[in-house]
């Protein structure tokens, strides 16, 4: 099996300033054929050639899933990051080539659900715009609970509550509004199923509040894409051939990986689907695990590492690649 | 080349019969002399023109009379055919699948026009023509899974992904190999695998879950898998075992080559897009250990697969009663000669 998934040659035929923060960005396929349809919910990674550095960074697509003729997605600034959000917002224009991968959807609606809540937390929203596109096409029920900043950086808070105003409800931190979920989910019909997208804070708080109040954990859906993090450059050794690998201050062990050109498995990049677990033969060190694929105990036995998002500092770190 | 669809039966009579071009592009599934479990997948990519690989659902020269056994089976037994209701986008997702390809396969054969959510499918073997607007359900003479695999041939099972766990949430089954779809419907992909011997200890199931829960849009895989079924029936459900199960007991040293088939599935796994849940088609193809042996190769590789087969395999595939009649047959074809790699004739 191939690293990641099929590839789509597209250009860039539109961006948008939605607000000072955020950026759209739409993208059309190169050749003129149509785009593949996806479901809601589902990202895409984008390729972007920084210099002598490939980034491989995932967005949520925003568009209407049976929209052929392209994707779309937002982009938050984000000052502190690696540097994937300040490539696409100062470097990407209109008319670029760029590079993206097939539709894949760790963050599906179960169409099981009689109604779907959803918690969305500022650029958190970006998913369920393609659901709610997704699901106002097919009857489907959902209410929307979108909590922002300020009115200004509410990205598409104005159009959704204009378009769906029964459905969509929106907080503005400026103005302390809060959202009441106790309250929100002591109210649902049998059968909804709830959804959060947004920072972590945010996401571990519903996933809390809804356990304690005694929602299934098969009910409660999430998604965190964790953007690798800077930490101390580490060495790591492949296996199979004694090859010693070093990961750079601001680079993952995945990206480390790649640049040596080893063809390493993954599909998110963001800790969270399992694509590109990695065991570990030996270390003499600890890890500093940031994914939400293994289990504690896998983390604390140490045997496993999801290169994507996990860095080590210590002596040794032997691999098995 | 035209294909020249057969009339011809897969009960009673069983007329049912390869032409020498059948034969020759008949998926024989064993690589080697031995055979035992395997996650054995490869990309779905068009190979060998020609090929039951070649196309990405393969019609050939028993496709009318496949889909008129079909009907039969559903006549008697209309929950051969079952979809829970939030599988109904998967449904059409399918639909889009097998439209899109047959009509790119087999242009001559399939025709679709599109003019937005306006289509227009033409079925020329079948005689149908079909005006619909795509995602309304009312406007096609039954659900949209139904509908179309009423005109394609193999099973087809429509996988719901949720939970880390793949869910038997619909499906079309009437050539199945001794499974039930009205049993395992709403089963995980665990429940509807219990039956099956040595490979759960194997951690088969688990490696082949994690692989199905990755698999990308447009990126199909398939693999081979197969079983021994006494006369060419395409319905071998444990609701009709009562039927066909005694016919093993039919079986001489005389008939053995005519009566006793080797059933082979092409078994292929797709995404679908809007529903994000996994197509199964399962596409049974039948062929009697006389027409086996007509390719040397096949003749001396079944013998020592199906003589060296565990016990517990050859229990499972129902023909551990037969073994020994089956390989006596097969023996005077084998005579020790080297064979070569991959399964097709040399």
């Amino acid at each position: 099996m191939s690293a990641g998934t099929r590839k789509i040659d597209v250009t860039v035929t539109d961006v948008v300033e939605v607000n000072e923060l955020v950026k759209r960005f739409r993208f059309e396929r190169s050749d003129g054929g149509e785009m593949p349809t996806f479901s809601g919910g589902a990202h895409t990674v984008v390729e972007m050639r920084d210099g002598d550095v490939t980034r491989l960074n995932p967005y949520s697509l925003m568009s209407d899933p049976r929209d052929r003729r392209a994707f779309t997605i937002s982009v938050r600034r984000d000052e502190a990051g690696r540097g994937g959000s300040l490539y696409m917002h100062r470097q990407v224009r209109i008319g670029d080539r760029m590079v993206l991968s097939y539709p894949v959807n760790l963050f599906a609606l179960d169409l099981r659900a009689k109604k779907h809540l959803m918690i969305a937390g500022g650029i958190g929203i970006t998913p369920f715009l393609a659901q709610i596109k997704q699901l106002s096409a097919t009857g489907g029920r959902f209410e929307l609970h979108y909590s922002v900043r300020t009115a200004a950086l509410g990205s598409y808070a104005g159009e959704l509550a204009g378009r769906f105003p029964a459905n969509v409800h929106v907080y503005h931190d400026d103005q302390s509004q809060v959202i009441d979920l106790a309250r929100l989910l002591d109210g649902q019909p049998l059968g909804t199923h709830l959804y959060v997208c947004g920072p972590k804070g945010m996401i571990d708080w519903v996933i809390r509040t809804a356990t304690d109040h005694g929602w299934p954990a098969e009910a409660v859906h999430y998604e965190e894409f964790l953007a690798p993090q800077s930490g101390k450059p580490f060495e790591v050794t492949l296996a199979s051939t004694g090859r010693v690998i070093t990961v750079g201050e601001h680079q993952s062990m995945l990206e480390a990986l790649e640049a040596a050109g080893v063809d390493a498995p993954y599909l998110c990049r963001g800790g969270a689907c399992g694509q590109c677990e990695t065991d570990v033969v030996r270390h003499e060190g600890h890890f500093i695990h940031r994914d939400h694929w293994l289990t504690d105990d896998q983390k604390t036995c140490g045997k496993k590492i999801m290169p994507c998002v996990s860095r080590f500092e210590g002596k040794s770190l032997v691999i098995d690649r | 080349m035209t294909i020249q669809f057969k009339d011809e039966t897969f009960h009673d009579d069983y007329t049912f019969r390869n032409s020498p071009w059948a034969i020759q592009r008949f998926p024989f599934p064993f690589h080697e002399d031995s055979y035992m479990y395997s996650v054995n997948l490869e990309p779905h990519l068009s190979l060998r023109p020609g090929s039951v690989f070649e196309k990405t659902f393969d019609v050939d020269e028993h496709y009318i009379s496949e889909m008129k056994d079909r009907a039969r089976v559903l006549a008697n037994d209309p929950l051969r055919c079952q979809s829970l209701p939030h599988m109904t986008l998967a449904g059409w997702d399918l639909v889009e699948l097998i439209m899109e390809a047959k009509a790119r396969d087999y242009p001559d054969l399939f025709e679709l026009h599109r003019d937005g959510d306006h289509w227009h499918w033409i079925n020329k073997p079948l005689g149908i023509e079909q005006r619909f607007t795509f995602l309304d359900d009312s406007t096609l003479p039954c659900g949209p899974m139904e509908y179309i695999t009423r005109q394609a041939q193999g099973d087809f099972a429509l996988l719901d992904q949720r939970e880390e766990n793949l869910w038997m949430d619909a499906g079309m089954v009437t050539t199945q190999a001794d499974w039930s779809l009205d049993f395992d419907i709403g089963m995980n992909f665990y429940e509807w695998h219990a039956p099956v011997p040595l490979a759960h200890e194997m951690g088969v199931f688990q490696r082949a879950l994690k692989f199905l829960l990755n698999l990308q849009q447009g990126a199909p895989y398939r693999r081979l898998n197969w079983t021994m079924t006494v006369n060419p029936l395409l319905d071998t459900s444990p609701e009709n075992y009562h039927k066909w199960g005694v016919q093993k007991t039919e079986l001489t040293p005389e008939n053995v080559g005519q009566k006793q088939y080797l059933r082979v599935e092409l078994q292929s796994f797709f995404r679908l897009p809007r529903s994000n849940a996994l197509v199964f088609p399962i596409r049974c193809y039948l062929i009697r250990l006389e027409d086996v042996v007509s390719v040397p190769k096949w003749g001396r590789r079944l013998h020592r697969v199906l003589r060296d087969l565990p016990v517990e395999l050859a229990t499972y595939k129902g023909f551990i009663r037969n073994r020994p009649m089956i390989v006596d047959f097969l023996s005077a074809y084998d005579d020790g000669a080297p064979t070569s790699p991959g399964i097709f004739p040399d």
